[in-house]
């Protein structure tokens, strides 16, 4: 827990890392997947994580969503040190603090696009008829109030990607986590889910998005580039769009 | 996650999967079936025994003539010898010598052929005395049972049985009729009620007459006093065993033997009915294990199901933890999959049990009784069966890690 205090709540970092390291031990030999990552993320910031495979981008965005806690340094999410939970403790945080999307969409084939969304609400209690209505609210925000009661199969890979955006705003988290999330959608659904992106960055949402790919991480106003396990560059966008300049 | 909505999961797995899970449950229902069947079927069995053998009467002891053994060292068999008499049976009758006996009945036994006209039928003809109606716990349909009176007389009256009577006078009432048996003429005093046949005597089939009028009138051998079998009536079930020791008592002083060298044995009704059920229960638990045996087959079955679906659904046990599913939660999901599958089958398997005791009977010629305790009893053993088969892959499922569990294709 951070002994820090924090006059102005928006003014804190969302993310705090100092110092991550990460060992993997694979047989005999061990693997220093992350060496030393220091970065902080502010409130309602857009930042885009890239790298080439194997630079440990992977490993930090496990650690970033606490489905991984490192082997040294701390991780603080929301005022909270994550770096020392057990799993339980884990779980809770991902639950209420992390809204995950994934390359792969992750969506329960068998359960309509309200089920899917309500998921995470399942979990932390909420009643059922509060749930129903927080799902729906999320699915009309990412534009699919017309398919609630569709499966994951009748829906185009663009919609899916939306119902599982609407699944991580569902909780209402405090960090939008999405790792590759336009890696198996077409150049079309690739922009749509980015512009869904960038609206939900305009009402304030901090978004931390994983790619490998330029131009999906030029929608960001911030890129991280990892290397070997380090942090590499981390920079501001020179060229901010209209969009972004305007909410800011 | 609160247990109806864990339940719900549940059933909704278990529901998007219907073929397997029904096949998965088709091994339950069968096993409990069997284990139900089959202790209905020795239940049934062992209450037809104890039925035919509280048909005898009740608080009964049973003294059998024992064996002989010739002087070569030859023994016979049990009766082979003919050492009981009616004195054995006026002393015990002795509420001196044996307070807790309330009736004695001696009962000695030939086979006969009886004629009406000309009409003839062959059947057991008993001699014996006015106490027998009472010890076997028989009543009469029509007339009277014969008296101490008609006893000592040696008179020429005989009591039938309904089978006999309906055998010889086929039109008409058999009462007050004359019954020609070994060329004595009988008057027909009374008709017994029926008794129910059991497999290897129809009791109601027998005519009865006096003890005496058998021995003088009846009885080819000059063997006056001897008999076949006593039939005691104890006071009370509480005092069996004191008339057991009172009958041993008094047999062994009247005959002059020691224990070792008795010639008689006393039987109870639950030794005959150890005896008798000895056999069925044998085949009962042995076939109750191959049934039990089947239902562990469906349980491993259930175990197996629940390990592949644990396989199949990595991504999705990866994604609900990845969106807070703690491990409790997840064990728990899996756990109520399982014991819903054992569960159901159980139900299932319950309904099929009740269903064959119903039309099993039709084709054994067999009773089939399932104690309700057993129905409880099964639906537990499913339920537990179930719940057994998930834990081991509930918790995998639960022991997963949610980057691994996610990272799998």
């Amino acid at each position: 827990m951070s002994t820090l205090p924090f006059p102005d709540e928006s003014s804190a970092p969302i993310l705090r890392l100092v110092n991550v390291g990460k060992m993997y031990a694979t047989g005999s030999v061990e693997v220093e997947a992350l060496r030393g990552v220091s970065m902080e993320v502010a409130r309602g910031e857009y930042v885009a994580i890239m790298g080439p495979s194997g630079s440990g981008k992977s490993t930090l965005m496990h650690i970033l969503g606490c489905l991984d806690v490192p082997t040294s340094g701390s991780y603080d999410l929301a005022g909270e040190d994550v770096s020392t939970m057990d799993e339980d403790a884990l779980a809770h945080v991902r639950n209420r603090q992390i809204g995950f999307v994934f390359q792969q969409f992750n969506l329960l084939a068998s359960l309509s696009a309200w089920r899917n969304v309500e998921l995470p609400l399942c979990y932390s209690g909420v009643g059922r008829a509060e749930r129903k209505k927080r799902a729906v609210k999320a699915l009309e925000r990412v534009g699919l109030g017309d398919r609630l009661d569709h499966r994951p199969g009748e829906l185009s890979g663009g919609q899916q990607q939306r119902v599982a955006v609407a699944r991580a705003l569902v909780t209402d988290p405090a960090l939008i986590l999405a790792d590759e999330p336009t890696g198996n959608l077409d150049s079309h659904s690739t922009a749509d889910v980015l512009r869904l992106f960038a609206e939900l960055h305009d009402q304030g949402r901090t978004i931390v998005l994983i790619t490998h790919e330029h131009d999906v991480a030029e929608s960001a106003q911030r890129t991280v580039r990892i290397f070997d396990g380090a942090i590499a560059t981390d920079a501001q966008m020179d060229s901010t769009p209209a969009s972004f300049a305007s909410a800011r | 996650m609160n247990w109806g909505e864990t339940v719900r999961t549940a059933l909704e797995a278990i529901r998007s999967r219907r073929m397997r899970s029904s096949l998965t449950m088709l091994g339950i229902l069968i096993g409990i079936a069997a284990v139900m069947l089959t202790v209905g079927l020795g239940q049934g069995a062992q209450a037809q025994v104890r039925s035919q053998i509280n048909q005898l009467g009740s608080n009964l002891l049973i003294v059998s003539p024992g064996s002989t053994t010739t002087t070569t060292g030859i023994r016979g068999g049990r009766g082979s010898a003919s050492t009981l008499t009616t004195r054995d049976a006026t002393a015990l009758a002795s509420p001196v010598v044996a307070p807790d006996i309330a009736r004695v009945a001696p009962v000695v036994t030939g086979s006969q052929s009886l004629t009406a006209g000309s009409t003839n039928w062959t059947t057991t003809v008993v001699g014996t005395t006015p106490d027998w109606l009472a010890v076997r716990a028989r009543s009469m349909t029509e007339g009277r049972f014969f008296t101490t009176a008609e006893l000592n007389d040696a008179a020429s009256v005989v009591v039938l049985g309904s089978t006999t009577a309906s055998q010889l006078f086929v039109a008409q009432d058999a009462l007050g009729q004359a019954v020609n048996i070994n060329g004595t003429n009988m008057t027909v005093i009374g008709i017994l009620n029926t008794a129910g046949s059991s497999t290897t005597t129809d009791d109601d089939d027998q005519a009865l007459v006096p003890q005496t009028t058998y021995s003088s009138r009846i009885a080819s051998s000059g063997n006056a006093s001897g008999i076949s079998t006593l039939y005691i009536q104890a006071n009370s079930t509480d005092s069996l065993s004191a008339a057991y020791q009172e009958t041993q008592k008094t047999l062994l002083a009247t005959h002059g033997v020691t224990v070792a060298a008795s010639d008689f044995t006393i039987s109870s009704q639950e030794s005959l009915l150890s005896t008798a059920t000895a056999t069925d229960q044998t085949l009962t638990v042995l076939l109750a294990g191959i049934a039990a045996i089947s239902l562990l087959v469906g349980g491993i079955g259930v175990m197996n199901i629940m390990l592949v679906s644990v396989t199949e659904r990595i991504r999705e046990i990866g994604l609900r933890k990845a969106l807070g599913a703690t491990p409790r939660v997840v064990r728990r999901q899996f756990l109520v999959e399982a014991s819903t599958l054992g569960l159901v089958g159980g139900v299932l398997g319950i309904g099929l049990g009740l269903l064959g005791a119903q039309v099993l009977p039709h084709f054994l010629n067999q009773p089939v009784t399932i104690p309700p305790v057993a129905g409880i009893g099964a639906l537990g053993v499913a339920l537990i069966i179930g719940i057994a088969a998930g834990v081991y892959p509930a918790s995998r499922a639960a022991r997963l890690a949610p980057i691994d569990a996610l990272r799998s294709e």
